[in-house]
């Protein structure tokens, strides 16, 4: 005990938890469903995964730092329309500056999200969910609802999702995919090592002492919606190599998966803690449930259903399970109790009342 | 400036708006202000405008609830397929309820009794109703109802007011005299204020919250039944994206997205300002969806504006000592 004690964090023991709830989903749904473990099977799941990870990645960010972005699932779509447009019309742009544009345009609209949050001092859920609904109505609006064709697309792109990367032992690995892996990668170890990563975490556990050491709290709230945007924006190319054919809707209820996997994957809704592989596991897991109940034949319309409870259960394992393993490490930091006094005393109010 | 004189300087800033809203309205038509109009105004919209009424009381009690719009869903969608089974109407009717009753008593408990934050619960809420919603009804669009059904909520009580514009004003009154005139409405302050302090001077804490949220789900509940009976169908996806509507009206009243302070004067004053200005822009043949973004940014507007005038209010006070 130990030995699991000095090697393994809390929040490891709930990550280690989130593979194996994986394992068994895939074990289940491998024994429910003939011909599950095939590379089409593998294929499909990954390139659903890595748009749900990539955006999950820039969300957790921004939950890091206490705030939420509800308004990624309209900026996917907002990029996915707006680059599937531009290379309709200009066959032989750069690939580079495609991707480059999508994800100018995404940090575009993620840093009007930040203004306002961090300067405007609006609170981020109600930013988020109106420029959800603005984001949208201006998609709708500027297309007059025309629909971006896989016809229209370059070559290249169209390829693009059937390009592999690597074999892996018969399994193809997309390059979508590696894409995805790459941007978690890249900000696992951001927010691991370097110091505005760290920031980030500072100022999600404790605003005021962020603060009072000097932090300047606004303009990473900025950033960190800026990032978010940025990668939902490199999210929405991804889609647009997907899936070819983009209408007005693409990516819209997007951003329910995207924190379902962040909050399921153990980033905490107060902010502070959680990492950006917590959020990629998250990500694996819903990926897998959705693109396996539909072939289940008991039905696609659980996927939601189980998605709810899924979120509930980890935020509710956030406040009870995690509280008593911190404590049980001899690690239940103050600062975690004064955070969620209500479910502490939930139980001190049980005696008295 | 004192605080009472900022509220009333809030709504004195709606009524004006709204005073503009329908003199362009009225320009733009002259059968605007007509009885029936007005009537029809309320009708379109009364699912939503009484939702914003319980909304009004949770979020002046520091919370939130983003499932309203899912649980109408489910209710709606309990409905039809109790109906399906040959359940009698009435029956059915009770059922819905309970299931909305049901869903704002889950809510509840997570929040009050676990003390979890609604954001995350009733978000997960917004995702698991409307996937229950969705199991029972899946793709199909079931109708077919009695008669009385779907003229539930629309037959006259009173010259052109119909029963669920009554309804809306009976809700209205109670919620009034719940929030202004008694006992429970000064706790509902009180925690949104202060929680802590709430707590330590023996505010049944708790239970209020429990009371709130199973009282949103059974009036959501309430709201999406009228929608059923209003569209004579129902489908799993009926009432998505209504909560933004919803909240938009509480916020722009000037009640504070950090609870504790607001009125129900100014929620009613934002209700007509967004009522006459969906209409509005109807009229001047604006698509829904440019709508939605209008109602966004309203959104958005209503703590921005008045963050900035504090702002600036703050500095000129600097500047004055």
């Amino acid at each position: 005990m130990t030995w699991v004690k000095r090697n393994v964090r809390p929040e490891q023991v709930r990550e280690l938890s989130l593979l194996l709830l994986i394992i068994v989903a895939v074990l289940f749904f491998g024994a429910m469903i003939d011909n599950y473990f095939t590379s089409r099977t593998f294929n499909r799941i990954a390139s659903s995964v890595a748009i749900i990870t990539i955006v999950a990645v820039g969300q957790t960010l921004v939950v890091l730092t206490r705030n939420i972005d509800l308004s990624v699932g309209s900026i996917v779509g907002c990029t996915a329309y707006f680059v599937g447009t531009v290379l309709g019309h200009f066959h032989d742009l750069n690939p580079l500056l495609a991707v480059l544009l999508a994800v100018s345009l995404g940090a575009a609209l993620g840093a009007v999200n930040g203004m306002l949050v961090a300067w405007g001092r609006v609170p981020s859920i109600i930013v988020t969910l109106g420029t959800l609904a603005i984001y949208r109505g201006m998609l709708v609006d500027l297309s007059n609802a025309k629909t971006v064709t896989t016809d229209s697309l370059p070559p290249w792109l169209v390829g693009l999702p059937r390009l592999n990367l690597m074999s892996l032992g018969g399994l193809d690995i997309p390059v979508l995919f590696m894409v995805a892996v790459a941007m978690v990668v890249i900000f696992q170890f951001g927010t691991s090592y370097l110091r505005l990563g760290r920031r980030f975490y500072a100022i999600g556990s404790n605003p005021d002492a962020a603060a009072l050491i000097g932090l300047p709290i606004p303009r990473l709230v900025f950033l960190a919606f800026v990032i978010s945007g940025a990668l939902a924006g490199l999210a929405g190319f991804v889609t647009l190599a997907r899936f070819g054919n983009i209408t007005v809707e693409s990516g819209r209820g997007l951003e329910l998966q995207v924190v379902a996997a962040v909050v399921v994957g153990g980033v905490n809704i107060f902010g502070g803690s959680g990492t950006v592989v917590g959020a990629m596991l998250g990500a694996i897991l819903i990926g897998t449930l959705e693109q396996s109940l539909y072939r289940l034949q008991i039905s696609e319309f659980w996927r939601d259903a189980i998605l709810g409870m899924l979120i509930l259960m980890a935020v509710a394992s956030d406040a009870v399970i995690l509280q008593r393993l911190r404590a049980l490490w001899g690690r239940a930091d103050l600062k975690l109790v004064a955070k969620a006094p209500s479910a502490a005393e939930a139980a001190a109010g049980a005696h008295s009342s | 400036m004192t605080m009472l004189g900022r509220l009333k300087s809030w709504e004195g800033l709606l009524f004006g708006l709204l005073i503009v809203i329908v003199a362009m309205n009225v320009m733009r038509s002259p059968y605007y202000l007509g009885v029936t109009n007005i009537a029809n105004l309320f009708q379109l919209s009364i699912e939503k405008i009484i939702v914003a009424l319980i909304m009004t009381l949770i979020i002046i009690n520091g919370e939130i609830d983003l499932s309203v719009a899912s649980v109408m869903g489910l209710s709606a969608c309990v409905l039809a397929w109790l109906f399906q089974m040959g359940v009698p109407m009435p029956l059915a009717i009770i059922g819905a309820l309970l299931s909305g009753l049901a869903a704002g008593l889950f809510n509840g408990f997570w929040i009050a009794y676990v003390g979890l934050p609604s954001l995350a619960v009733t978000l997960a809420g917004l995702i698991g109703f409307r996937g229950i919603a969705r199991i029972l009804v899946e793709d199909r669009a079931i109708g077919g109802y009695p008669l009385w059904f779907n003229t539930l909520g629309q037959q006259p009580v009173l010259g052109p007011v119909t029963a669920s514009i009554a309804i809306f004003f009976v809700l209205f009154a109670i919620v009034a005299v719940i929030l202004h005139r008694s006992a429970l409405g000064r706790l509902v302050y009180v925690i949104g204020n202060n929680l802590q302090a709430a707590r330590y001077s023996g505010v049944r804490v708790k239970q209020v919250k429990m009371a709130l949220f199973a009282a949103s789900g059974v009036i959501a509940a309430l709201a999406g039944l009228l929608y059923a009976a209003r569209l004579g169908s129902v489908r799993g996806d009926m009432a998505t994206g209504f909560e933004l509507d919803v909240i938009t009206m509480v916020l722009l009243g000037g009640v504070s997205i950090f609870g504790g302070s607001g009125n129900l004067v100014g929620v009613g004053l934002s209700i007509l300002v967004i009522l006459n200005l969906r209409n509005g822009m109807g009229l001047a043949s604006i698509t829904g969806n440019t709508q939605t973004s209008v109602i966004g940014a309203l959104l958005i507007l209503s703590v921005l504006v008045p963050n900035i005038a504090q702002y600036l209010q703050s500095r000129w006070i600097g500047r004055k000592t």
